[in-house]
């Protein structure tokens, strides 16, 4: 794992830097090819051919920010978990690990999901993106740059989750009202209560009509 | 000339990029090499004592390192001043793993660390405890009797004891014309921020230690760890630029510090502790309160007696106090007072500050007692609040700072159409609901703690503000930035707050509303103090433009100073420190509150919530359609961000009222309700209309900044504004909160 | 969570040879349940057998139902034209239920075996006899507030929470499902089961069976359907008392109704007699107050459920006032 220096602010990745730190982890973190045995069992048992049927890691594909990563992980790592303990992508945040906040959502295949509530491996092969991944290098996407402007939150740490679900939202064609943002964006709390700015932000997002 | 100042501005928060691009890094999320995870077990029993502790099947488990738990705890003074921490009330404050005796349920009992988080969190279910169980007691209702006055400490000072009686309350009233008695019950909640408590202790050798740690108060853990482990205070950094909000919960270290530093030094590595949300549940939280009114006032509604009885919870070990009887006289003037607290020990964990602990439990029984005395009096409840105003502190007969909560009540009033409210229970509908309007009155101290700031100007000519203070969403990155930045007459881009981190110079926690103005208030001494330097230096300068300039003749404007009346005879900064051999330009100066000073002044924030819920005729479900709140804060910093705090607390109050609460079964004497599916927080769909207006209230006394501070006075007033609206729509009183839909069926 | 290993299979043989195979395995679609359960220690399969990747997704009209595939997820339902157009009653109760994200998680098969959210359940250092037979019921003397008010028994009081699945029962759903001994239909009234002396039961699958499909058999009640959700806050919370009414209406009279509640019972509970009362009954709110009122009969409630048998009622009569288009 990349060692971070301890200091009051992490700079800026350039997104070269990303990439290149990203293939470094992979590296360190593939293992775990199957058997030739194991393949042809999972040939005849119409098992996923590319799994080792073990307990210890196994082996994973996945396209996460636009990069493509060969991982191994155990089983029961979360997809989260995975995010914020292996990959050091801790934009995605832990609220309850249970499926109860919603700060932990990103998005498969486009798709607004908890992270916390699936194992990595069950999402192999999918296109996941996170908070890290919205923005287009150094230019905000319209939704963050929306939060900023409405102060969408205060300590910031529901907030990732909230955009991802806001980005979300509109692509679902469910930001057609107050009302209707209100209610699809109720599987993200926010405790500092910053809930009317959020709505604000989304909505004027919308009204741009700009594509999400 | 454009006008580039930035305080009153809505200025966004400067941190925003880093927050909405996931780049912010709270305490869980610092990157170390060969990081060890530790998982906390808790205690499954009430009370009692562990009798035997069998670890075996948990470090049979490969990847699993160490299981420390009382019995294999290191050697430390384990004196309970080491661990008292600055905002520990009277007592013996808990100190983790010291010995085999359970004080509560979910009490800490062992730390399991392990190579990798899934192997932490799976081994600590295999640890095998045995209890000698005992007798305990949970519930506040039960245990009213055991209520005793408080113990005094150091943290009395800003909790007093409730004043003596004044004249003859039994009496006054029993002759008045109107009274009224009622109980108001509180139930316990629990702070649940969106993040968990975490730790990710740094071991850097001989004896150092870099903790990014979840906390209001970077010094106040600082000082904590470094007492406890016997360390030198230098040597122990605390870093938390960017916290998950913390409410109260961050006031004094969490336990899963003190067990990840524990871990940290003896095994000599790199830990990360994090909570899981159920651990939440396992320390501090806003007590249970029982309260009972008695209140009457003349035939014209002017306030003849108030009695106002609380009884709060506390732990059997510390004595957490509550200003909870403090509030009434502080508002409203009466000839007759009888204020009594007391608290009743439990078996449970000390209750800890929560966003206006004592306040917002008082104000919802003060100001529905007042609705109550409105109804009984047929007059409007703002008009019994206007009938019973006072212009100075009744309860010590001192004037107050500055006190605009008339202009709250009016401007409130009017944005909110009071006027169209028809006064009969029930009779406003809408469709199939019932329509109700309540109003409610808030008040909160205007705290001020000591703070230190250095301030230095580089020579690129811009300025650098240090402060330990950290910023738990409450905007005080951006905000303090703001101060300095017209302080010195420099744009914001040329200045540079570093702050969260207890290298840095003194700030107390962040708590009590009381940051904004603390540390505003230093900045601007330093400012001062730096512009005196600055302007001597500049004077200094072989063919100064400036040499015959006094104080009072010179101007800075962007990283300059000059002359007001020749603005081409200037200084610029970078010149100044040129003209220092190159050395910034340095100051560190402390800002204080003016106690003196303000001896004879009361200093409070104002606040008066309108508040319009809609009940629905057969379900009763309550929704808060609209609220506006109207606040008098003193100097408003930031709109932007202030109106934010306003509404996040506001939030909080329709919370307080509808939905959160700690569910405790008294039989096992246990928390029960200890996710966020069971503990209601509301959600987007819960929260509708709110509107903020910000009294205009100039305060010259208060400190060097009129700031008063913003944390908490929204939440105040929301709570009883709701009860008094659900009363409005339904002609039922329900006083204990939250208030359960189903009871109005 | 403990360790465990994770197989995927891509055909339907191979996922009910995996699962007869082991019996610590368990089925994982979605997860958004299991994972959870997982993770509290409260199950604690030794292998997952992933079936993501079976076809078991198609959502079709046949001759006179319509098929849901089991693995077909809970938005894609609720978003279909299909059956926004036929039974909007379903749809109701999907996206009543729990949030956006969760919902494009979860399949139909998992929504109808997640397990309840009862907290003497969900804490394993309390006593719960659906998770340890014999520890006994801690919510009977405990609080109480989200549990049953029918067909409980002195060993389990717990509710089912899916929203989703009272209004498959109220549709009349068939459960296709396979397993070791063949294909066979359960009607969805028989898929879920009343706690009596087996509450560790929720269902009547066998061991080894795998929940291919749920059918809706056709029938008139996209014209008038509705789905009350009554719960403490607004949204993201599970039923305090839930209703799916739907009616089949000429002439302003109640050809056939269909009723049952959500948040009251270990199965989304059918209010057959209330159904039967209504039948050829004119639309009016006497005749739906009359029928909540034969729907609560038998219901006992429990120190801190009491509101149940009043809000009950009134929920009836709302749903069906709502349902019908009367106002």
């Amino acid at each position: 794992m990349n060692k971070k220096l301890p200091g009051t602010f992490i700079e800026k990745k350039q997104p070269d830097d990303s990439r290149r730190d990203f293939l470094k982890q992979s590296a360190l973190l593939s293992g775990l090819s199957i058997t030739p045995s194991i393949a042809l069992k999972a040939a005849n048992e119409h098992w996923d051919e590319k799994l080792a049927a073990a307990i210890e890691k196994t082996s994973l594909q996945l396209e996460i920010n636009g990069v493509q990563q060969s991982l191994s992980v155990e089983p029961r790592v979360t997809l989260l978990d995975l995010l914020r303990e292996q990959l050091n992508l801790t934009g995605t945040k832990k609220g309850c690990d249970y499926g109860q906040c919603g700060a932990c959502t990103v998005h498969v295949n486009g798709k607004r999901i908890l992270s916390c509530l699936t194992l990595a491996v069950m999402q192999d092969g999918q296109k996941v993106t996170t908070i890290e991944g919205l923005a287009d290098g150094e230019t905000l996407h319209p939704m963050q740059e929306a939060f900023i402007k409405h102060d969408g939150f205060q300590c910031g740490y529901c907030t990732p989750g909230q955009i991802m679900s806001a980005v979300a939202c509109i692509r679902e064609g469910h930001a057609e009202s107050e009302d209707e943002i209100r209610e699809y964006m109720s599987g993200n709390i926010c405790r500092c209560g910053a809930y009317p700015n959020i709505v604000n932000a989304i909505s004027e997002v919308k009204k741009g009509g700009k594509k999400v | 000339m454009s006008d580039q100042s930035s305080v009153g501005k809505p200025v966004s928060r400067l941190e925003g990029r880093l927050k909405v691009t996931g780049a912010a890094k709270y305490a869980a999320e610092y990157d170390a090499p060969n990081l060890l995870y530790g998982y906390v077990i808790n205690s499954t029993i009430t009370k009692g004592k562990i009798t035997s502790i069998d670890t075996s099947a948990a470090t049979a488990v490969e990847g699993v390192v160490a299981v420390f738990s009382h019995e294999n705890r290191p050697e430390l003074p384990w004196l309970d001043i080491k661990y008292a921490d600055m905002d520990a009330p009277p007592g013996t404050v808990f100190k983790p793993l010291y010995d085999n005796e359970i004080k509560y349920n979910g009490q800490p009992i062992a730390l399991l660390v392990a190579n990798d988080f899934e192997t932490a969190r799976y081994a600590s279910t295999l640890v095998r405890f045995e209890y000698e169980e005992e007798f305990f007691e949970t519930c506040l209702d039960n245990n009213l009797e055991k209520g005793r006055d408080a113990k005094k400490g150091i943290a009395t000072l800003l909790k007093p004891p409730p004043p003596a009686p004044t004249g003859n309350f039994e009496k006054a009233f029993e002759n008045s014309a109107v009274k009224h008695t009622a109980e108001y019950l509180h139930s316990t909640e629990h702070h649940n921020p969106m993040e968990l408590f975490a730790t990710t202790t740094v071991y850097e050798g001989n004896g150092k230690l870099t903790i990014f740690d979840k906390t209001q108060g970077t010094i106040n853990n600082q000082l904590y760890v470094a007492n406890a482990f016997g360390l030198s205070y230098k040597n122990v950094r605390v870093i938390a630029p960017f916290v998950g909000g913390t409410f109260g919960s961050g006031l004094r270290p969490q336990h899963q510090l003190f067990l990840c530093v524990m871990a940290a030094l003896e095994l000599k590595r790199n830990v990360r502790v994090t909570l899981d949300r159920k651990q939440m549940f396992t320390f501090g939280h806003r007590p249970q309160t029982y309260q009972k009114l008695r209140f009457s006032t003349d035939e014209n509604g002017s306030i003849t007696a108030m009695n106002h009885l609380a009884i709060g919870e506390t732990s059997q070990f510390e004595d957490y106090a509550e200003s909870v009887v403090t509030w009434s006289h502080k508002l409203y003037p009466a000839a007759n007072t009888l204020l009594e607290y007391k608290l009743a020990p439990l078996d449970l964990p000390s209750p800890l500050d929560m966003r206006a602990p004592g306040g917002c439990t008082a104000m919802h029984a003060i100001e529905c007692m007042m609705d109550e005395l409105s109804y009984k009096l047929k007059m409007d409840p703002l008009e019994l609040r206007l009938r019973n105003y006072s212009e100075i502190d009744p309860s010590t007969g001192k004037s107050f700072t500055s006190k605009e909560l008339k202009q709250c009540y009016l401007k409130a009033a009017e944005r909110f159409g009071w006027k169209d409210r028809n006064p009969e229970p029930g009779s406003m509908t809408r469709g199939n609901k019932l329509v109700g309007y309540g109003m409610a009155t808030g008040i909160w101290d205007a705290y001020q703690f000591p703070s230190r700031i250095e301030a230095i100007i580089t020579k690129e000519g811009k300025l650098i503000i240090n402060n330990a203070v950290t910023d738990i969403g409450t905007g005080t990155f951006t905000v303090m930035t703001q101060v300095a930045a017209d302080a010195l007459g420099l744009p914001l881009e040329d200045v540079t707050f570093n702050y969260g981190d207890s290298q840095k110079p003194f700030s107390m926690f962040q708590g009590g509303s009381a940051i904004a103005a603390s540390t505003a208030s230093a900045i601007i001494i330093a400012a001062r103090a730096l512009k005196k330097k600055l302007l001597k230096k500049a004077k200094a300068i072989s063919n100064s433009p400036l040499k015959a300039a006094a104080e009072d003749d010179v101007m800075f404007k962007n990283g300059t100073i000059r002359l007001k009346k020749d603005p081409m005879s200037v200084v610029s900064f970078q010149e100044i420190v040129a003209s220092n051999n190159g050395r910034p330009v340095r100051t560190v100066n402390m800002g204080m509150p003016h106690a003196f000073k303000l001896r004879k002044y009361t200093k409070a924030t104002h606040s008066a919530a309108f508040v319009e819920v809609e009940v629905d005729k057969e379900l009763k479900t309550i929704a808060v359609t609209r609220a506006v709140s109207a606040v008098a804060a003193g100097k408003i910093l930031n709109p932007k961000t202030a109106r934010s705090q306003i509404t996040g607390s506001m939030v909080w109050g329709i919370s307080k009222a509808l939905h959160e609460e700690t569910i405790l079964d008294e039989k096992l004497g246990k928390y029960i309700n200890t996710n966020l599916a069971e503990y209601h927080i509301p959600v987007h769909a819960d929260v509708n209309e709110l509107d903020v207006i910000f009294a205009d209230e100039p305060d010259e006394l208060i400190n060097e900044a009129g700031v008063k501070g913003v944390g908490e006075i929204g939440l105040v007033a929301m709570p009883a504004a709701i009860a008094n609206a659900i009363f409005h729509a339904t002609g039922k009183r329900i006083n204990k909160l939250p208030v359960h839909f189903d009871e109005l069926l | 969570m403990n360790q465990f290993s994770y197989i995927r299979v891509n055909q339907q043989q191979a996922a009910v040879d995996a699962i007869r195979k082991d019996k610590a395995a368990m089925f994982i679609a979605g997860g958004t349940n299991l994972t959870d359960l997982m993770k509290r220690g409260i199950v604690s399969p030794e292998r997952l057998i992933d079936i993501n990747r079976l076809p078991l997704k198609e959502i079709k009209a046949e001759k006179n139902f319509i098929r849901i595939g089991a693995l077909a997820l809970n938005s894609v339902v609720a978003e279909n034209s299909l059956i926004q157009k036929r039974l909007p009653l379903l749809v109701q109760a999907l996206n009543s239920g729990a949030s956006a994200q969760i919902r494009n998680m979860a399949t139909v098969g998992g929504n109808m075996l997640q397990r309840t959210r009862c907290h003497y359940f969900y804490d394993t250092a309390l006593p719960c006899n659906k998770r340890q037979p014999g520890s006994g019921c801690g919510a009977l003397e405990g609080f109480n507030r989200m549990h049953a008010i029918f067909g409980f028994s002195d060993k389990c009081i717990a509710v089912h929470p899916s929203d989703m699945s009272v209004a498959l029962m109220a549709l009349d759903a068939t459960v296709l499902v396979t397993g070791p001994k063949g294909e066979r239909r359960i009607p969805f009234s028989d898929f879920h089961r009343l706690p009596g002396d087996r509450p560790e039961t929720d269902t009547n699958l066998q061991p080894g069976e795998l929940i291919l499909a749920v059918d809706i058999p056709d029938a008139p009640f996209a014209q008038y359907a509705h789905y009350l959700k009554v719960r403490e806050r607004a949204s993201y919370a599970f039923a305090l008392v839930s209703v799916a009414a739907a009616l089949h209406i000429e002439k302003n009279v109640i050809r056939e109704a269909r009723l049952a509640m959500g948040g009251v019972a270990h199965k989304p509970w059918r209010l057959t007699e209330a159904e039967k009362y209504l039948a050829g009954k004119a639309v009016s709110e006497t005749n739906f107050t009359e029928a909540a009122k034969i729907a609560m009969q038998g219901a006992k409630a429990f120190k801190h459920n009491a509101f149940k048998l009043k809000l009950g009622p009134n929920s009836i009569v709302q749903a069906l006032k709502t349902a019908s288009k009367l106002s």
